[in-house]
């Protein structure tokens, strides 16, 4: 059990310093990170504006709930979501999300290119396949995801407003007043660190998990679920390490 | 020219290629031949590097491949032009992008020269009008003949094929196989092919290789592999009714010139 965790950390570590060898080309390389931009960010953005609107809204719901005391004021319900959504959901929940979405595309492409030879070709052409094909999906995603983070923080507050319009669980200026009530700025920043790392995290697991594959597409199937499974393991882990080192 | 000494290569115990040495000759079609699982795909990934061999040496052009520095390995690969048993296309590339992609990657050619120089390769495939397509809207042999196209964009020195036609029709295969013998020619260039054909072997093989469980049974030229005095051999060979024809239309030869 040691053994085979010190293999793959030893294989991850030699696939990272390939990921950030010299590039060959640059301009390659540039061309490579706007389609992984399309491909792993902006196609992303559908996802994280469902569910963060539908959190929002449920958030706003719930912290009604608990504060059903006359005595607390109703502009709480917009604290708890904008902390709720800041602290945990915007980053760390969206992370968990790109990790099924983006994780097992990640993992599932290098699988593929990997058993039908592709990876082979780049090798024998003389290209440092695992730094053209991982280090432009480590860029996009590292610049894109706390874009998705912010992104998410908007439209979840926004899912918020919408239910504070159609259930009077507070009046919309309360829900607004309580946004903007006793802001912590670094709560952000808080949100965005961590999102970065969860990028760089769920980007290189799943490139390793799909840059060695083996076998048969069955297998290619297989790492794209260790990719998401893994990836979501670290992504939690990192997020206790991260809270401890940042708030803690 | 390739020389390839006495390697061996071990998977797990198993010794996969057993001491075999053998040269591969310039502007010739080397044909390496052999059922499937005698190891040839192996030979052909160690020679050109994707798999380290355990003993021996390969030299292309007395240049030893097995001591070069993994900066000299990089550097000499861009005189291998490779075609896979799958043409091994870049999915998300259209045909043109592929062709392009080693100029992209290893030239200073203007955008206009590449372009160039890529309509030129697809037209010596033959298959010109192509280049907005993807790797998925084509025929299988229209990506083979792609994947050639890609591999002499650089006008390498030493191409590899594994497996060039299988899974294609006959027709399709032996334009494939005529297309591989004329780049070689044409170009002087040092070819390997891997096969199981016996119709590659009489169409293309000027030098032919026999690998049977990984040891090197038998080597020759195409004219010789019919009345070649190896068991191994002549059990691959006349497997099929093709080789057998032609061994009786030569012995009916023999026999009315005597």
């Amino acid at each position: 059990m040691a053994m085979r965790l010190f293999y793959h950390l030893g294989r991850y570590y030699i696939l990272i310093s390939k990921v950030f060898a010299k590039p060959e080309r640059y301009w390659m390389y540039y061309r490579q990170t706007m389609r992984e931009l399309e491909f792993q960010g902006i196609n992303s953005i559908g996802i994280v504006v469902i569910i963060s609107v539908f959190v929002g809204a449920v958030i706003t719901i719930q912290t009604n709930y608990n504060i059903e005391s006359p005595l607390l004021p109703r502009y709480l319900i917009g604290v708890g979501v904008r902390d709720m959504l800041l602290l945990e959901f915007s980053s760390t929940m969206v992370a968990l999300i790109l990790a099924g979405k983006v994780g097992s595309s990640i993992a599932s492409e290098l699988g593929t290119m990997r058993i039908t030879e592709q990876i082979d070709a780049l090798e024998i052409m003389g290209v440092n396949s695992a730094g053209f094909l991982i280090l432009p999906k480590v860029v996009a995603t590292m610049f894109f995801f706390p874009l998705l983070t912010v992104l998410s923080l908007i439209v979840g507050m926004a899912g918020g407003y919408m239910t504070t319009l159609l259930t009077h669980v507070a009046t919309p200026q309360e829900y607004v007043y309580g946004l903007q009530y006793v802001f912590y700025p670094y709560y952000f920043t808080y949100a965005l660190k961590k999102m970065v790392v969860f990028a760089f995290l769920i980007t290189t697991i799943s490139a390793y998990h799909g840059y060695y594959a083996q076998g048969s597409s069955l297998e290619v199937g297989k790492s794209s679920t260790r990719a998401v499974v893994h990836s979501s393991v670290f992504i939690l882990m990192f997020n206790l390490i991260l809270t401890k080192l940042i708030l803690g | 020219m390739i020389e390839v000494r006495h390697i061996s290569k071990i998977f797990g115990g198993t010794r996969v290629l057993d001491d075999i040495s053998v040269t591969f000759e310039k502007g010739k079609t080397n044909l390496v031949i052999g059922k499937s699982g005698s190891g040839k795909t192996v030979l052909l990934k160690s020679i050109v590097g994707l798999h380290e061999v355990d003993e021996g040496e390969i030299l292309f052009d007395d240049r030893d491949f097995t001591r070069m520095s993994f900066k000299e390995r990089k550097s000499l690969r861009k005189e291998f032009g490779m075609l896979f048993q799958g043409a091994a296309l870049f999915d998300s590339f259209t045909v043109e992008e592929n062709v392009m992609y080693p100029l992209d990657m290893f030239t200073d050619m203007s955008y206009a020269e590449k372009i160039e120089r890529s309509n030129f390769c697809l037209h010596r495939v033959d298959m010109d009008g192509f280049n907005s397509l993807y790797p998925a809207e084509l025929s299988g042999g229209m990506r083979k003949r792609v994947g050639i196209a890609r591999a002499i964009t650089l006008n390498p020195k030493y191409l590899f094929c594994d497996e060039p036609n299988s899974g294609l029709d006959p027709q399709t295969a032996i334009m494939i196989d005529k297309l591989i013998r004329e780049i070689t020619e044409e170009y002087n260039i040092t070819t390997i092919v891997n096969t199981h054909d016996m119709n590659s072997v009489m169409e293309i093989g000027d030098k032919v290789v026999f690998i049977y469980e990984g040891i090197k049974c038998w080597e020759g030229s195409r004219e010789d592999i019919l009345n070649a005095d190896n068991r191994y051999l002549n059990d691959f060979v006349f497997a099929t009714n093709l080789a057998k024809t032609v061994k009786e239309i030569q012995n009916q030869r023999k026999r009315s010139k005597a």
